[in-house]
């Protein structure tokens, strides 16, 4: 029972660490830019749905109103003030960059907020209900469906409208599909908007489910960072896959084994696929793999 | 890749260079310098600024050796500065070791043990390449860090480890460490030159251009990556152990660090990547900015701000570090008074692609 239990709650909280992935492979298969930053970001957004709740004590899923907005503004600005400039040797480059900002935030959110944890409130955290003896917790349940809510908004964006179009053609071949009219610059700032936009919500049921402090940051943008490499870099459904099965696993671990070793697998499975995949589980090998 | 192929417009190499006397000496002031500096600042707080300027020293030219030669960037070198670390600690605490001078012997040991542990680590990861193998390096980092958590019958978890202080007197406490890593930061620097002028040297710096095509003309890449990756460990587990004795305590939030892996990377882009003295100004510069920030304002959130915006300043402006580009103003002055046209002159400094980890024939293409 306990195990399908953890079988249960590792599908759930997949769901959203899907989400975060989706905004980080989504950056990738665009400009090939690994958003090391990612973690510092859902965690910023944390801190803010966090600070927008305790003042204003807005709920935090009417807070994204605010969060969202401007974390796709971030996005879209550090694209033009960072990214683009790079001229020569753009994929470590722009890593490294991403990794000076998550560095920066990280310093940021430690001085404001201090170290101390913080969880988001709201009335409806501790609810849970029981379904075949199964005990949900109620929070990750609507964790789950807005996940899947803003993962199915983002599959109609990319395969049903114009944009997505040029998105995918610029992900197949950016050099193409300038050739055809696409400004790969004006998709590339959108994607890294849309890519820190999913971190909003990432961030706001991060901080829901979990208390957090700034370190947070490196924790999640390394299992983020499995999550993604698993999938296959650029693959929105890989990373869905493979959310959901490090998570099972990972839960599944601490109940049969031991809390303690759950987070020493889900590190350990990387390295194990890796070496009988270096491209991920999803991943194409050739152009994009590697 | 910016050097001409019409060599003959180039000055001759001692065109550039000071005349050998002025070279050798100015050398000698600087490592006399270093050799009486804990004798010259005797406050412990200032020789204890020395001590880690030495230690990162003696970090960023290992880690050099590797990821500024191959283009490899590794961010999780912690792993062996860690094991470092924990080797030390735990042989204090299970062999009996006297602290003090004889406690020293186990600082070459640990090297020794941190090259054990890259053998396999670096064979798994080199594998892969570019940035997986970036993100893959963190991962390792952080399987460490729980490991060290976790596995408390040989680590004690969070508790850390204590191992026993030398009882010297306070004022001059400092001195010894300061010599070690002195010495090690020596060592790391020589190895670094005598790998950069070797014909391994060149194969590592032909992997860093094009690793496929360094492949096709018949260099063992993989097995070059790995001996350089080795290398490079080994000076992790010299640092990692020189803290262990200094600090007297092992956490494994600090053995297993991401912010070292940010000042590793940071100070090495500082000083300029994949060049010799680079790396160690640059360690030398950052780290006791560091130090300083850190005994000014004691929390670390200040100094990560300032590392955040000094690297997002280096990557945009020079990304191949201040000592090449100060080389290159050199050149030109040099190039300019002889009046002879400077091939480089619209060029950035030779080392300015050093940054460049052309891995593989497909470079990001957007």
């Amino acid at each position: 029972m306990l195990v399908i239990q953890a079988i249960v709650e590792g599908i759930l909280v997949g769901g959203f660490y899907a989400l975060m992935g989706a905004g980080l492979t989504l950056v990738f298969g665009v400009m090939d830019i690994v958003n090391f930053a990612q973690g510092a970001l859902v965690v910023f957004a944390a801190y803010l749905s966090y600070t927008i709740q305790s003042h204003l004590g807005w709920d935090p899923f009417i807070s994204l109103i605010v969060t969202g907005p401007a974390m796709f503004a971030l996005g879209f600005a550090i694209y033009y003030l960072l990214i683009k400039p790079i001229k020569t040797d753009r994929v470590v480059m722009a890593l490294l960059t991403m990794f000076a900002v998550a560095t920066l935030l990280e310093g940021v959110m430690d001085l404001i907020f201090k170290s101390g944890l913080v969880q988001i409130q709201a009335s409806y955290v501790n609810n849970s209900f029981v379904v075949f003896g199964v005990t949900i917790q109620l929070i990750y349940l609507l964790s789950f469906l807005f996940s899947a809510f803003l993962l199915g908004c983002l599959g109609l964006i990319l395969y049903r409208t114009r944009f997505g179009r040029s998105l995918r053609a610029s992900m197949q071949n950016p050099v193409a599909a300038r050739l055809v009219g696409i400004d790969t610059d004006r998709v590339s700032a959108i994607t890294l908007g849309i890519g820190v936009g999913l971190s909003a919500a990432g961030g706001m049921m991060f901080g829901l489910t979990n208390s957090f402090n700034a370190a947070s940051s490196y924790d999640l943008i390394s299992r983020l960072l499995v999550i993604v490499i698993l999938g296959g870099f650029g693959s929105i459904g890989g990373a869905l896959v493979a959310a959901i099965m490090m998570l099972v696993i990972q839960d599944v671990v601490a109940v049969v084994w031991s809390p303690v070793w759950g987070s020493t697998v889900f590190y350990a499975t990387l390295v194990v696929v890796l070496l009988v995949r270096p491209q991920g589980l999803f991943g194409r090998k050739g152009v994009r793999a590697q | 890749m910016t050097s001409t192929t019409f060599q003959s417009t180039e000055l001759p190499r001692s065109a550039y260079e000071l005349p050998k006397t002025v070279r050798f000496s100015s050398l000698a002031v600087v490592l006399v310098f270093f050799a009486i500096f804990p004798l010259l600042f005797t406050n412990p707080t200032v020789s204890s600024v020395g001590v880690w300027a030495m230690v990162f020293v003696m970090c960023v030219s290992g880690w050099n050796i590797f990821s500024g030669y191959t283009g490899y960037i590794a961010l999780g070198h912690a792993v062996f500065y860690g094991v470092g670390q924990y080797a030390t600690a735990l042989l204090m605490l299970h062999m009996n070791i006297t602290p003090g001078w004889p406690s020293f012997i186990l600082i070459p040991i640990s090297g020794v043990i941190a090259a054990i542990f890259a053998i396999p680590i670096g064979w798994m990861l080199l594998r892969v390449r570019k940035h997986t193998f970036i993100v893959l390096t963190i991962a390792m980092m952080f399987i460490f860090q729980l490991l060290a958590y976790n596995w408390s019958s040989i680590t004690q978890g969070s508790t850390g480890l204590q191992p026993a202080q030398p009882l010297w007197a306070g004022d001059t406490f400092n001195n010894p460490f300061y010599y070690v890593a002195f010495a090690g930061a020596i060592l790391a620097i020589l190895t670094s030159w005598i790998v950069r002028r070797s014909k391994f040297g060149l194969n590592l710096l032909a992997i860093r251009d094009d690793e496929d095509r360094a492949r096709s003309l018949g260099i063992n890449t993989a097995r070059s990556k790995l001996i350089a990756f080795v290398i490079s460990a080994v000076f992790l587990g010299f640092a990692g152990s020189v803290y262990a004795l200094f600090v007297g305590q092992v956490f494994p939030q600090f053995a297993f660090d991401p912010s070292f892996d940010v000042s590793l990377t940071v100070m090495a882009f500082a000083g300029g990547i994949g060049t010799i003295a680079g790396p160690a100004i640059g360690a030398l510069v950052v780290s006791s900015a560091q130090q300083y920030f850190y005994i000014t304002y004691g929390g670390q959130n200040v100094f990560l701000i300032v590392y955040g915006i000094l690297f997002i300043a280096l990557l945009r402006l020079l990304p191949g570090g201040v000592v090449p580009a100060i080389a290159g103003r050199w050149r030109n002055f040099v190039s300019s008074r002889s009046n002879v046209r400077d091939p480089h002159h619209d060029e950035p400094p030779p080392t300015a692609d050093v940054a460049h980890v052309a891995t593989g024939a497909e470079g990001g293409s957007n």
